[in-house]
């Protein structure tokens, strides 16, 4: 076989991995202030990569001999990754300059991290999928301890990258047992020697290593406990962007697997799943109470959304796939505007993450407080905000699977959760004032008010955001 | 004219005028914080006066002859999920949604100078909380319904907590926690018709038989929070803080239409889309009733704060609803609507009363008043009225609804009747007792030897309220013959629903005598 493939289907890939390579080069030889050009050149590509995926987002196409697989689906799940990314990438540019880390290598290495997780949602083969999962797991663990000047980045990136190469061994060694088991790593093979087979314990104890090695990754309890440490050690904008792209990405090649592949075996893995969805939804909404600084809170948060979005993935239809495919695209928002908004909080030119600093800003900053109000009460699933649509897709899916202890147990939880989403709101509407905040930087917020506008109109033009991701969730269960 | 309302998507301009207004608050630019909050305020006072008067449309147009859904917008929203954008009012709804635009300009005035911090929030707080009111009385979807009933929290969880009493804080949370646990159940059972049903249409829904064991669970996901919300006893408890702490056009909203969220909860899902259960549950919901008359009421009796009294004399008079409601006769659940209607403008006025006083004096304990008659004439009239309207007095609106409720639950069930009605003594009791201690006796006390009788400003709003509640009183007939179709269709086919069931099994039970098993 010398044949050249089929390339078309990569082209966004391939793009970004030239573009990040050229991006390299401008950094170097760029003179004066090389950040802010490398930036939005990065940002430029992600908006060409994405024209690009969406170009060759038609039927689904196969290429690389089984191992890359474009379709609507994995198109979609490009789309966010790029959008969260580059808006991650918005706020690391004046985060960058006012912590005095102006180093070209962050847009670079994000590129980076973004291609391993197209790379990853596009993977039709064990392999490819573990290669592109190591990508982004590399550049992550860099960008982690990226302000190498502080101590408790470099913390941050030595526990995510130790505990993160367990989750990627337990993946590999999940892997190899389906392998040994079933004689094939592709996804195409897997779905026919698994289906109507016997069920294998070799196959079931593989999967299960891989499922744990993903919820590593997506950070669901019990494999959660780097998320508070790293969230709040790693650079902020680093956070916003480690808590959107790389679970958007898990969670999309999470459910491509679980339905895929391994579809026979729902009332396994769902057994699995069910329980690390449920701790995931009651830890993250109960642990969070405690929080003072806001990065952990938002740790504890974010491991509750995605027990939520892994409702979704457990009811294990096409409806649930949409309903996580649409708890994905509102969680992106809510969290990058709550990023945009922690980023903001600045007291005479140094960040402060504490949430007794938000205390009075609704008299001092009632933009930044009206913001975060929105967002939170949005988290917390309060109607008519965008965040409560997330809630209900992901729950009808559970009780049209006949899952409604399930979805019990959820809003029960997110009842809990509502505590500590209100008490910020009471921190900002009923306290008195403590300090005023800086001016915070435009791009910062442009990006606050881009996200939690999107959360309050949602309600009215609900149409535009959702068609792509009902297409997509078809797109998955065609077969 | 009516070809000019016709055309006119009435419900949506009633719902969303409120919105437009907080479009234009914010708008305001002014330097001076003081020209900021006069500006606001006369802005929201327009923009409800006008919301007002464009609801009347909906009354004048109404046509009282039919139970069909009046003013209907249907739009496509969600059409993948089978929501839609679907609006309409019928005798059960409209006049609710006349009782929450009406209660808002009053509102407004009532907050004119004891709201002086952060006006322009409060205003906006407050048109929100009037969007979210009016959408949920007119919604015909069960899932535009919930974002509507749920959206209140966020703006009332707001007023509370910001604007509230010395408690504020405590109190909101317990409101919001409260009143969203019980709604999450709602919720679920919200998905789990649509799971059945394909739709969240309301007037589909409504047309849906759900097997009986279906009926009992989604009865009591609907239950926890219509409960909640109502309050019923026992889960009244976060009512009585929400309404001490929260400042005093707050305590108007919960009381004169938060409360009535849940009761129309019940007239519109529990009672047509559930009748098997309804019936089931009826003892139930008789006997926490006749608890919350009762017991409420004796509480009420030992309050030493007045908002709290009230507050406890809410959840008496909500127990009087649910019963008539449960009765499911035309005269108990006309009368349990007439009695919502009353409560709402009565209790509103009995809050804006203490208010008053609270006002200049800053205290709301009953042993700081007496003898207030003395300096405060107007004021005490008012308040006699108001007390008694409360009680129950013919001539006034609050015997309406109440005689109706009891004759209507005497032709089902006797005792039910009796006990519901030593409510009507006790609240005439803790009501007197209350008006005894504020108003009679000799003013001996210094500080109140200064305080000064109605304003004009709150001469205005208490005229308004005086009025309502004698024509309420005199004139029944005007409210009760637009609720009468949409009840008695309401009523035939719960009683329709039971018989067909009754039937039923009759002819199960039957078969199985003649089969000899």
């Amino acid at each position: 076989m010398t044949a050249i493939p089929n390339l078309t289907p990569a082209y966004a890939e391939m793009f970004l991995a030239i573009a990040g390579m050229a991006l390299l080069m401008v950094g170097v030889f760029r003179k004066s202030d090389p950040i802010r050009g490398v930036t939005m050149l990065a940002i430029l590509a992600f908006a060409v990569a994405a024209v690009l995926s969406i170009s060759t987002n038609g039927a689904e196409t196969v290429t690389f001999n089984g191992l890359f697989v474009v379709n609507a689906f994995t198109g979609f799940a490009k789309l966010l990754i790029l959008l969260g990314a580059g808006l991650a990438m918005l706020l690391a540019l004046p985060w960058a300059r006012n912590e005095g880390v102006s180093r070209y290598e962050l847009p670079v290495i994000m590129v980076f991290a973004v291609l391993g997780m197209m790379m990853m949602v596009s993977a039709n083969n064990l392999l490819s999928l573990y290669v592109g999962l190591e990508l982004q797991s590399l550049a992550l663990y860099v960008l982690a301890a990226f302000n190498r000047g502080n101590l408790k980045a470099t913390e941050a990136g030595v526990k995510y990258f130790v505990l993160g190469a367990l989750a990627s061994g337990l993946l590999l060694y999940g892997s190899s047992l389906v392998y040994g088991f079933s004689g094939t790593t592709s996804f195409a093979g897997l779905a026919d020697a698994l289906t109507g087979a016997e069920s294998n314990a070799g196959v079931i104890v593989g999967i299960v290593f891989v499922i744990c090695g993903f919820a590593f990754k997506v950070s669901a309890v019990p494999f959660h406990m780097w998320t508070p440490d790293v969230y709040e050690g790693a650079p902020t904008p680093v956070t916003a962007f480690f808590s959107v792209a790389p679970k958007i990405a898990s969670l999309c090649l999470f459910l491509r697997i679980l339905v895929g592949p391994f579809e026979d075996l729902m009332d396994q893995w769902r057994q699995v799943l069910t329980v690390i969805c449920v701790a995931s939804m009651l830890w993250g909404a109960v642990a969070a109470i405690a929080q003072n600084n806001i990065k952990r809170l938002m740790a504890y948060s974010s491991i509750g959304h995605v027990g939520y979005a892994l409702i979704g993935l457990i009811a294990g239809t096409q409806e649930g796939a949409r309903g996580m495919i649409y708890y994905m695209l509102i969680y992106l928002f809510m969290n990058v505007g709550t990023f945009a908004v922690i980023l903001s909080m600045r007291v005479k030119d140094r960040y402060v993450e504490s949430i007794d600093d938000l205390s009075g800003i609704s008299k001092t900053n009632p933009a930044i407080a009206l913001a975060l109000t929105a967002l939170m009460f949005s988290m917390a699933g309060i109607p008519p905000l965008a965040g409560f649509f997330g809630k209900y897709f992901v729950f009808a899916a559970a009780v049209n699977a006949g899952l409604i202890p399930l979805a019990v147990i959820g809003v029960l939880s997110s009842v809990i959760g509502a505590y500590y989403y209100l008490r910020l709101i009471k921190i900002m509407y009923f306290d008195g004032s403590v300090e005023n905040f800086d001016r915070p930087d435009y791009s910062t917020s442009l990006v606050m008010g881009v996200c939690a506008l999107s959360v309050v109109v949602f309600i009215f033009l609900p149409e535009p955001l959702l068609a792509g991701a009902d297409a997509a969730a078809a797109a998955l269960f065609q077969g | 004219m009516n070809g000019f309302v016709e055309n006119l998507p009435l419900l949506s301009v009633i719902t969303f005028t409120p919105l437009l207004g907080v479009l234009l608050l914010l708008t305001i630019r002014a330097d001076d914080p003081e020209i900021v909050a006069r500006n606001s305020r006369w802005v929201t006072l327009w923009v409800t006066v006008g919301t007002f008067l464009a609801s009347l449309l909906i009354w004048t147009n109404f046509d009282s002859s039919t139970a069909d859904f009046q003013f209907v917008e249907l739009a496509a929203w969600f059409p993948e999920f089978g929501i839609s954008y679907h609006m309409g009012v019928d005798g059960i709804s409209m006049l609710f949604v006349i009782l929450s635009t009406f209660l808002m300009p009053l509102c407004v005035l009532a907050s004119w100078d004891a709201i002086k911090t952060r006006v322009r929030e409060y205003m906006i707080a407050f048109l929100i909380l009037e969007t979210m009111m009016v959408g949920m009385f007119c919604a015909l979807d069960m899932v535009l319904f919930y974002v509507f009933f749920e959206g209140v929290l966020i703006p009332m969880f707001l007023i509370i907590g910001v604007w509230g009493g010395a408690r504020r804080v405590y109190a909101a949370f317990k409101f919001f926690l409260y009143t969203l646990t019980g709604s999450v159940l709602l919720l679920i059972a919200i998905l789990a018709m649509y799971f059945v049903a394909g739709t969240t249409d309301i007037p589909t829904l409504m047309t849906t038989d759900f097997p009986f064991q279906m009926q009992f669970w989604l009865w009591l996901g609907l239950f926890a929070s219509f409960a909640v919300k109502v309050p019923m006893w026992p889960v009244h408890t976060w009512l009585p803080d929400a309404h001490v702490e929260a400042p005093t056009a707050g305590s108007v909203i919960l009381a004169g239409v938060l409360l009535k969220m849940g009761a129309y909860g019940f007239l519109r899902f529990s009672m047509p889309m559930l009748p098997l259960a309804s019936e089931y549950f009826t003892p139930l919901v008789y006997g926490l009733s006749i608890v919350a008359v009762i017991y409420t009421s004796l509480v009420a009796l030992a309050q030493e704060d007045m908002k709290k009294l009230i507050a406890y004399s809410s959840v008496a008079h909500m127990g009087f609803v649910t019963v008539g409601i449960f009765a499911a006769t035309q005269q108990a659940v006309q009368g349990a609507i007439y009695q919502m209607l009353s409560h709402g403008v009565v209790s509103g006025a009995l809050f804006l009363c203490v208010g008053v006083v609270y006002d200049r004096l800053h205290t709301r304990e009953i042993g700081r008043y007496g003898g207030l008659v003395n300096n405060m004439p107007k004021y005490a009239f008012v308040f006699m009225l108001m007390m008694m309207a409360s009680v129950g007095l013919p001539g006034t609106s609050g015997f309406v609804g109440e005689f109706l409720i009891l004759t209507g639950v005497f032709q089902v069930n006797t005792w039910v009747s009796l006990l519901t009605a030593t409510g009507v003594i006790l609240g005439a009791t803790y009501m007197l007792y209350l008006y005894r201690r504020v108003i009679y006796g000799e003013l001996v006390k210094e500080d109140l030897k200064g305080m000064l009788d109605l304003s004009r400003r709150e001469i205005a709003i208490f005229a308004t309220l005086c009025v309502v509640v004698m024509w309420m009183g005199v004139y029944p007939m005007s409210f009760l013959v637009v609720m009468e179709a949409s009840v008695t269709k309401l009523i035939t086919d719960y009683h329709a629903a039971l018989d067909a069931h009754a039937l039923a099994s009759g002819l199960v039970d039957g078969v199985r005598l003649a089969l000899g098993r």
